[in-house]
Order: C-alpha cells, then sequence, then structure tokens
C-alpha cells in the first residue's frame, strides 16, 4: 500500500485521464438521457486528448519556439536541446481529434434533435416503449 | 503517372466538394460528378494495382515530405487488391443507386451523393494511408458519414439507431486512438514502417502490449467483432438501401483489412504469436461469434436483419482466420476480405432491387418473388450459394483456405463452428427460397387452393445489370481464385 502511493503521485496525469474516461465510458453506459449521454461522450474523447497533451509535456520545458532564432544575439552560438522544448506533435495531433471530436459532437446533437421532434422525448426507456408500441 | 495513388483519395474527395458546389446551379449536376469522380478513383486503383504486380510496393509522399515525418501513403499488394475491390464496390454502387435514391430519399439526393464520396473517401484513405494517425482521421471521417447516412435512412428508428451507432462507434475510434498514443509513446513516430522498425527492440515492453490491445479492441468495435456486435444489425438495417448495399460489403471488410495491416505490418506476426494463450482465445472467441451470427440470423425475420447478423457471422472467419498464426489461415482471411465484399454486396443488391419493388423485405411479405423477379432472384441464389459456400462460387474457397488452416492449427472447433454455421446458412437461405418460390395463396378460393397469377416486374435495368454482373463476378473469382492467391496474396505474406 505505502508503494502506491508514489506511484499514483508520480504518474498522476494517467490517472487523471484514466478517472475522466470511466466517467465518460460510465454516463454513455448508465445514463438515461440521450443529451447526458452526448456529453458523456464527449468526455471520453476529452480524456484522451488531455492523455495526448501530457505525453507531450516535459519538466522545466519551454514552448517549442526556438529563443532568439531570429536575429538574436546568439542565435547561432546557442545550441539547441530537444530536452528544453516540450514535444509540439501530440499537441498538434490533438487540434485534429479536437476537430474530430466537435464534428461527432455535432452530429450527435443533431440526430438527438430528430429524435425529439419524431418521439417528443429524449429519455431512453420512454424511446423504448415508444418504439416497442408499434 | 505518378500521383495514382493519391488520385484514388482525392477524386472522390474533390468530387465531393464540386457535387456540393454543382447543387447551388442545377441539382440534376451532382450525380454525373459523383460517378465520375469515382470512375477516376477505379481507373487509378486498377492502374495502381498493375503497377504494384509489376514492379513491388509504391512509397507516395504527401506535398514531397519524407516519412517519418511527413504522412506517406504505402500500397503494397494488399492495399492494391482491397484499394480496386472498394473502389468498383462504390462505383457499381453508385450505378445502382440512381434510382432507388431517387424513390427512397427523393427531397434529399444531392446530399446523399455528397456524403457517399466522402464515405468512399474516408474508405478509400483507411485502405492507401501508411501512417497511424492518419488512419484515425480517415476511420472517423468513415464513421461520421455512416451516422449521417444511416440517419437519411428510416424515418422512424434510423436516428434513434444512428445515434447508438455514434456512441458505439466513439468508443472504438477512442480506444484505437488512445493505443496510438501508446504507440507514439515508445516509438516517438507515427509512421507504420518506421513505429515496426523501432518496435523490433521493445519486443518486451508492456506499453506496445497495451498499444497492440487497445488499437485492436477498438478496430473490434469498428468491425463489430462478436461481443462488440450490438450497433451493427440497427445501423445497417435502417440505413436507406443504397447507403446499406455499401455499407455492408465495405465498412466492417476495411476494417478487417486494417487489423490485418496492423498485425503484419506495424507489431508483426512474430510478435502477436509469441504467446499462444492470446491467439487460441480470439480463436475461440472468433468460433463463438460465427456460432452466434449463424444462430441470429436464423431467428430473423426480416431479410435485412438476417443478412446483417450473417456479416457479424462472416466478420468472425475473417478474425478467426487471421488470428490462426499459419499462412493458410491468413491466406483464407485475405481472400475472404475480397470474396466476402463481393457476396455481401451481390446479396444487398437482390435486397435493393426487392425493396424497390416491395418497400419492405419482412419474410413472410416475399412469396412468389422468382415468378415476379427472376433475374434479381438469380442473382439473390448466387450469393446465398457463394455465402453458403458451394463450390464453383467464391465463398467456397476462401472457407477451404481458412479450414485448411484451422486444421494446421488443429483448432478443431474454429473449423467445426465454420462447417455449422455454413449448414445454418443453408438451412436459412433454402428457407428464403421456399418462401420466395410459392406464389402467395389467395384466401378467398375456398376449398381449391387457387394460386393466384405471377405478374413479372422486374427492378430498373440499371439495377439489374449491376446485380447480374457482380453476380457473375462472384463465379469468376471463385475460378480464378488460384490465380488471386498466387499472385497477390502468397507474395504478399512472403
Amino acid at each position: 500500500m505505502t508503494d502506491l502511493l508514489p506511484l499514483i503521485v508520480a504518474k498522476y496525469n494517467y490517472w487523471l485521464y484514466v478517472i475522466l474516461m470511466m466517467i465518460g465510458l460510465y454516463a454513455m453506459i448508465a445514463k438515461n438521457n440521450l443529451i447526458k449521454k452526448v456529453v458523456g461522450m464527449n468526455i471520453f474523447q476529452t480524456a484522451i486528448i488531455l492523455f495526448y497533451v501530457s505525453i507531450g509535456y516535459k519538466k522545466d520545458a519551454t514552448l517549442p519556439i526556438i529563443q532568439n532564432a531570429h536575429g538574436g544575439q546568439d542565435a547561432h552560438a546557442a545550441v539547441i536541446h530537444a530536452i528544453d522544448y516540450i514535444n509540439p506533435l501530440p499537441h498538434v495531433l490533438m487540434l485534429t481529434a479536437i476537430v474530430v471530436s466537435v464534428a461527432t459532437f455535432g452530429v450527435a446533437m443533431a440526430l438527438a434533435v430528430r429524435i425529439y421532434q419524431r418521439y417528443q422525448t429524449l429519455e431512453e426507456d420512454e424511446l423504448r416503449m415508444r418504439l416497442s408500441e408499434k | 503517372m505518378d500521383n495514382y495513388p493519391v488520385l484514388i483519395v482525392v477524386a472522390p474527395l474533390l468530387a465531393a466538394l464540386f457535387s456540393g458546389l454543382a447543387v447551388w446551379i442545377e441539382e440534376r449536376l451532382s450525380y454525373p460528378i459523383a460517378l465520375t469522380g469515382l470512375a477516376i478513383s477505379v481507373f487509378s486503383a486498377f492502374n495502381v494495382l498493375l503497377q504494384v504486380i509489376t514492379s513491388g510496393p509504391i512509397q507516395y509522399r504527401m506535398a514531397g515530405w519524407a516519412p517519418p515525418m511527413g504522412i506517406e501513403y504505402r500500397i503494397d499488394l494488399l492495399n492494391a487488391m482491397v484499394l480496386l475491390l472498394v473502389s468498383s464496390i462504390g462505383f457499381l454502387n453508385l450505378v445502382a443507386s440512381y434510382k432507388s435514391v431517387k424513390q427512397e430519399i427523393y427531397d434529399r439526393a444531392p446530399s446523399f451523393y455528397i456524403v457517399y464520396l466522402l464515405f468512399m473517401t474516408g474508405l478509400l484513405g483507411v485502405t492507401a494511408t501508411g501512417d497511424l494517425f492518419n488512419l484515425y482521421v480517415l476511420i472517423e471521417i468513415t464513421s461520421l458519414t455512416s451516422y449521417a447516412m444511416v440517419a437519411l435512412g428510416d424515418r422512424d428508428r434510423g436516428p434513434l439507431a444512428s445515434l447508438n451507432y455514434v456512441f458505439i462507434g466513439v468508443i472504438g475510434a477512442s480506444f484505437y486512438l488512445l493505443g496510438v498514443g501508446y504507440l507514439y509513446m515508445q516509438t516517438g513516430s507515427l509512421n507504420m514502417a518506421d513505429v515496426a522498425h523501432i518496435l523490433q527492440s521493445h519486443q518486451e515492453s508492456s506499453i506496445v502490449l497495451t498499444a497492440f490491445i487497445l488499437c485492436i479492441i477498438g478496430l473490434w468495435i469498428k468491425m463489430a467483432f462478436f461481443p462488440m456486435h450490438v450497433w451493427l444489425p440497427n445501423a445497417y438495417s435502417y440505413s436507406p438501401v443504397a447507403f446499406a448495399r455499401v455499407v455492408a460489403p465495405l465498412m466492417t471488410k476495411v476494417m478487417v483489412y486494417v487489423m490485418i495491416r496492423l498485425m503484419i505490418t506495424v507489431f508483426g506476426l512474430d510478435y502477436i504469436f509469441k504467446s499462444p494463450f492470446l491467439a487460441d482465445a480470439v480463436v475461440w472467441l472468433a468460433s463463438i461469434a460465427i456460432i452466434f451470427g449463424a444462430v441470429m440470423a436464423l431467428a430473423q425475420k426480416n431479410l435485412k436483419k438476417m443478412l446483417a447478423y450473417i456479416i457479424v457471422c462472416e466478420i468472425g472467419y475473417m478474425v478467426g482466420g487471421a488470428w490462426m498464426g499459419n499462412q493458410l489461415g491468413m491466406t483464407g482471411a485475405i481472400l475472404h476480405i475480397l470474396n466476402d465484399a463481393l457476396m455481401t454486396f451481390a446479396m444487398f443488391l437482390a435486397v435493393g432491387n426487392i425493396v424497390y419493388k416491395l418497400k419492405d423485405v419482412e419474410l413472410f411479405n416475399l412469396t412468389g418473388l422468382f415468378g415476379k423477379m427472376p433475374w434479381t432472384m438469380a442473382g439473390f441464389v448466387l450469393a446465398a450459394f457463394s455465402i453458403i459456400g458451394v463450390p464453383p462460387t467464391c465463398g467456397f474457397f476462401s472457407k477451404w483456405y481458412l479450414i485448411l488452416g484451422a486444421f494446421e492449427k488443429g483448432a478443431y472447433h474454429f473449423a467445426a463452428a465454420l462447417v455449422i454455421s455454413s449448414l445454418i446458412c443453408a438451412v436459412l437461405f433454402f428457407r428464403v427460397f421456399e418462401i420466395c418460390f410459392f406464389p402467395p395463396i389467395s384466401e378467398d378460393s375456398g376449398h381449391k387452393k387457387s394460386h393466384s397469377p405471377v405478374v413479372m416486374a422486374e427492378a430498373p435495368v440499371s439495377m439489374l445489370i449491376v446485380s447480374g454482373l457482380v453476380s457473375l463476378s462472384l463465379i469468376v473469382v471463385g475460378l480464378y481464385s488460384g490465380t488471386i492467391v498466387n499472385t497477390i496474396i502468397i507474395p504478399f505474406l512472403k
């Protein structure tokens, strides 16, 4: 038990993303209201985006913009250490993933609107009842 | 021309843009533009296949950026075959769709064509790309368009089926994305060939194992492998028939392709089959999937739903074959991608023709169809024989390889599941034939059961021609399956 705590603290970013992901998954599975499910889906996707953002981070590192690159005094003298800069690639990937998740969210919302127009309800048990009546 | 690999993907994308713009001028223009885009795609895919067969794999660098920095399209024999398959099915289905779209979604025909083209772009991109993250984005393009398409279908249940599909699809894609994240953590690269190269020195890493499991589970959800199949029957049977015809044969098969690509190219078969336990478990799961799919298909009263469960069953064949861990099984799985896509397409074309005339495909409504629609039913019978696995049709040959693979591995339960499911399919289809063969019995004629006269009422010629062509291709592919295996699959696996 004493070993577990440092492990959690040292890798808290992974624990956070796992917890967020499980919250999202729980909402998608257990909630009855379709909008709540859609929100759960969004939390689920955001958890993965945060995971990617956190793996690009390095301790004591800065933004991946090379200091004094444009005509600074010691632009050529300074050696660029990769360890001084956080890894921008996962962040760039997440721009695309955010676009995807927004698009999915939009489609899901549009579908929810269509369902509401058709059945006047977004509760899943009521929908199931309506559907079995036919 | 060097740009064929990218033209396959870009042509439908641009066509989607132009047919969207063309709607502002004249609504009728969107169809010919869509047709042209996919025709260019088919032509390029054909050229790429010839090029790959004669001179080996093609590496296409997007905008000239060298991998691993840039995105690379890497086309080898397996890709090239699947690309040609996907683009031709997309094209042929579009030819057959004109009339059924006009009838079924008359008010939104242009949007149907645009979304259809984007769907094809996604599928072709998934097949062509050699970059793991690009693959994710293209999978999402494919999924997003299919959500929209399913919602376009049945006006009562379409949106709800689609929303459930969205939830499950998002979980699948997110698992895949998470797996890619872990791979990136370990390797620092996203290019498939590069990742594979780096992974060779990380065989023992638990991160790689996590990545592998997450990716594969994500793909299993997307391909509706047995415990994760619940979304498929509703989504496919409530979508418009013009879309069901293309999503049923292609979507799941392309995902199987992606799984095989990850297994062979990225992780490597040696890595996957190092511990026999995992592969054994998957083959068992596949056997259960096969039996479950077949039994559920037997329980359905609607032809579309029945076929949807047959897809679940066929996915079991392919996953089982791929995880058999020997060359015969893998050959069977790859050959079955081709065969199953063709026979499901032929089957759904026949169903599309029936829907066009009858509006629904509840089994009890199908009486007397052999007299009413003889050509459609001829196609239906051929496709059914192929799914059952009657020898001259192509379905037999891939099943043969799968069974040989199962025997070589000693997975007799898989071989047994395969044979049992074939028998169930035979029962299933002969039951449909029986219903379709006899004309409806008119109730009012008292003691003498007289048959009401059957009038021939066939689907439009364009649909019939496509249906006939694809059904004949089942036999042709069956007869030439030796050639396909020797020129494409065996050299690929070497």
